[in-house]
């Protein structure tokens, strides 16, 4: 199967006076799982639509394998959508599901039959296609629309964030369901999703969406570790944000007066402060550390003494909800089978390491 | 049934009178249907006939209009459906304010009275007719197709709000499904669209087949020289009524039920079906019953009765009880008139042992002339009837004693 890089030339999507992409610039690697992440209404449904064929880019080009996309319908595009819910046709059964693409170029009945009963066994829904779509469960579907997909034989797989209709279990096995299938037929795939546990933990890159515009592409870990701007900080992950202004900067690390106390951070990318510049310190709630707990670290780059408000138990985790004036904070322990040490109610020592905490200019953030 | 869910003897005597009221007309058209006396009526009760399905037949008018109602209502169904569903799609392409502006031009034909849908189809195109200079026997003047025209106007606006309707529970995203997977538009049309339109596809053509049949308002201008049935039945009426038409009534009731029979079992059929419990049911899971209750069966079946009712209904002669009424009642006419003769004789007899002038025994704005019929328990004018060639077919005879 050939694979084709697709290229974003400055595209643009404005509807009326209102821009739903803004200067979107990126090329997009063949056999790359790639995710637009971002949240609701931010453009990244708009950008997957353009590429598919939907809709037209005001300005700019979309090609696919270095062809201009401009005027190709999406019947005639490498591509094929996985819509958000599924569109999944309701008076056919599984296998004619399946072999839609293949009905509407003109393959005979028995061909057809074949090509979907192969498929099902991919998708392992083997002897389900004399079904009708609406007697299987809700992953059963999800799996006969990736496969209606691949029955297209595209060269690219388009998701606008299939799995959000889904129980949180499924969503967390289609995940790895998702991803080995990717491996498996090698297809790119451009998936869309405001999750970013999903973004996370299948793509090989993302692209993270703010208000119509990219505000970072880089491989997980990166987006995660390196934000380089605050609201992708601030939406991809947990994270503490204390606002304040850079006081000195001495090689990477940045000294900011905030509300709390001075508080040092690393500056991200390299960047160069002045004095004065406004700023956020983000801290991750799991690289902030209670100070003089029994096992932790007993002296921190950074330490605030803060009231503890209330503990959260989820699990795998707790969360301490700490406040100082005025200021929430946020930390979680991994949960080690121990039991709660009862801190909710008391002033407590909390700290963090200078190079764990990113100093990033001011800018909106995620959910504010 | 307790009190508490609205039992007791007054709601039950409330349905009764309900259903008296939906059926009561109805059953008694149908009895009317079999009587032999000329007015559709139950009482007095003359002589089981089945001859008004004959007559019915034998109205040259009547059919004549009826087949053109038929080819009107195919040609309306087939040019409505169409246009009513591209109305409709146009209408859910649309954006709001657009959408409101064009659903009022096109629903407008519904709420102009058919009247004046009728005259304004005759008056524009025998305008455009004589503009062309087409003449009087040109399709600008040919009452078919300006009732197919006229009746298109308004209910192509009826398909269109079946379609509306259906129309608003699609996911247009399925559209959009199929056309990435490589359909044309047109196989997305036809293979995901119309697919789903189906069943308003079927009711909209048997509202239009309907709603055309049984249009009177418009089609009473628009059919000019010709007729259709419901204008020939309408004319009929207003020269007089005959049983006939109640035959015609037994026959739509007749068809109605058959419709409903096999409509009802073809439901149950599918229901049981799809619930999948149709192999442990005692019905369905028998296989000759199974067969027996198939909608095709049941067609075939409610068919044959019928076929065997109207043969056997053809083989029926009345003509001796027929002739056996006619007797009896000139022989009751006969002594009626003998027993007036007898007072009048008496009468005279008595002026002349008198010599005074009395007053006739009963005052009579007809001079009596009504007299030996007035006591008569059964209406003596049928048309083989030569004493009583009534205009309104002995209708009024049994109001005759009032006059005494």
């Amino acid at each position: 199967m050939t694979t084709k890089d697709i290229k974003l030339d400055h595209v643009s999507i404005r509807f009326g006076a209102f821009t739903a992409v803004d200067n979107a610039h990126l090329t997009i690697k063949g056999g790359e799982f790639f995710s637009f992440l971002g949240p609701s209404g931010c453009g990244k449904t708009t950008l997957l639509r353009c590429v598919s064929g939907f809709t037209e880019p005001s300005e700019g080009t979309v090609s696919i394998g270095g062809k201009d996309m401009r005027g190709v319908g999406p019947n005639k595009r490498p591509t094929a959508l996985i819509f958000q819910n599924l569109a999944l046709f309701p008076l056919m059964s599984v296998a004619e599901n399946i072999a839609f693409p293949l009905e509407v170029r003109g393959v005979g009945r028995k061909e057809r039959r074949k090509k979907a009963d192969e498929l099902l066994d991919m998708i392992a829904l083997p002897g389900v296609g004399d079904k009708k779509v609406h007697e299987l469960s809700g992953g059963q579907r999800q799996r006969v629309a990736i496969a209606r997909a691949l029955a297209v034989e595209p060269d690219i797989l388009l998701l606008d964030e299939p799995l959000s209709a889904l129980d949180l279990k499924l969503r967390h096995h289609m995940r790895t369901e998702l991803r080995a299938i990717q491996q498996r037929v090698g297809l790119t795939f451009i998936y869309i999703t405001h999750d970013q546990g999903e973004a996370l933990t299948m793509s090989d890159r993302i692209a993270v969406m703010n208000a119509g515009v990219i505000e970072q592409i880089g491989d997980p870990e990166t987006i995660y570790n390196k934000p380089k701007t605050a609201f992708v900080a601030s939406f991809v992950g947990e994270t503490n944000a204390i606002s304040g202004k850079v006081t000195s900067q001495s090689d990477g690390i940045v000294s900011v007066q905030t509300p709390l106390g001075v508080l040092k951070g690393t500056a991200a990318g390299g960047r160069h402060y002045k004095a004065g510049d406004e700023c956020f310190v983000f801290v991750r709630p799991e690289q902030l550390g209670l100070v003089g707990a029994p096992g932790a670290i007993q002296s921190m780059d950074n330490q605030l003494t803060v009231q503890a408000v209330k503990e959260e138990f989820e699990g795998n985790a707790r969360h301490l909800f700490l406040n100082a004036q005025g200021q929430d904070l946020r930390l979680s322990r991994t949960n080690l089978g121990g039991v709660s040490d009862h801190l909710a109610g008391q002033a407590v020592q909390v700290g963090f390491a200078a190079d764990q905490a990113i100093v990033l200019p001011h800018g909106s953030l995620a959910g504010a | 049934m307790n009190r508490q869910t609205g039992g007791g003897p007054l709601a039950v005597g409330y349905a009764l009178l309900f259903f008296a009221f939906l059926f009561g007309p109805l059953i008694i058209m149908v009895i009317t249907a079999f009587n032999s006396s000329s007015f559709p009526r139950v009482t007095p009760w003359e002589c089981f006939t089945t001859e008004w399905f004959g007559v019915l037949f034998g109205n040259g008018r009547l059919m004549n209009g009826l087949l053109n109602s038929v080819v009107i209502g195919i040609g309306v169904v087939l040019i409505a459906v169409p246009i009513g569903l591209a109305g409709a799609l146009a209408l859910s392409e649309l954006g709001p304010k657009l959408r409101a502006a064009l659903y009022t031009v096109l629903i407008t034909p519904i709420l102009v009275p058919g009247v004046v849908l009728g005259i304004s189809t005759i008056v524009f195109w025998g305008a455009l007719g004589r503009s062309v200079g087409a003449g009087y026997d040109s399709m600008f003047f040919n009452g078919m197709f300006l009732t197919l025209i006229g009746q298109v106007t308004f209910i192509a606006a009826y398909a269109m709000l079946v379609f509306i309707a259906r129309l608003q529970r699609f996911d247009p995203t399925l559209t959009e499904a199929a056309l990435d997977l490589g359909a044309t538009p047109g196989q997305a049309f036809v293979k995901i669209l119309l697919p789903f339109l189906a069943p308003a596809i079927g009711s909209a053509a048997f509202l239009t087949l309907l709603a055309s049949f049984e249009n009177y308002n418009t089609t009473v201008f628009t059919i000019m020289a010709d007729s259709t049935f419901t204008t020939a039945l309408a004319s009929k009426v207003r020269l007089g009524t005959d049983p006939s038409l109640s035959a015609l009534a037994v026959i739509i009731i007749g068809i109605t039920l058959i419709g409903a029979i096999v409509n009802e079992a073809w439901t149950r059929r599918a229901e049981a079906l799809r619930s999948g419990c149709a192999a442990r049911s005692a019905v369905y899971g028998n296989p000759a019953l199974a067969v027996i209750v198939h909608p095709a069966t049941v067609l075939v079946l409610l068919l044959g009765l019928v076929g065997y009712l109207a043969w056997s209904g053809t083989q029926h002669d009345a003509g001796v009880c027929k002739q056996q009424i006619l007797d009896e009642k000139l022989a009751r006419q006969e002594q009626l008139l003998e027993e007036q003769r007898q007072r009048i004789r008496d009468q005279k007899a008595a002026e002349e042992a008198t010599g005074t002038v009395t007053k006739p025994a009963s005052p009579s704005a007809f001079g009596g002339a009504f007299n030996g019929l007035a006591p008569s328990p059964a209406a003596p004018a049928t048309p083989a009837t030569p004493k009583a060639p009534s205009a309104f077919g002995g209708a009024f005879n049994n109001l005759a004693p009032k006059t005494d």
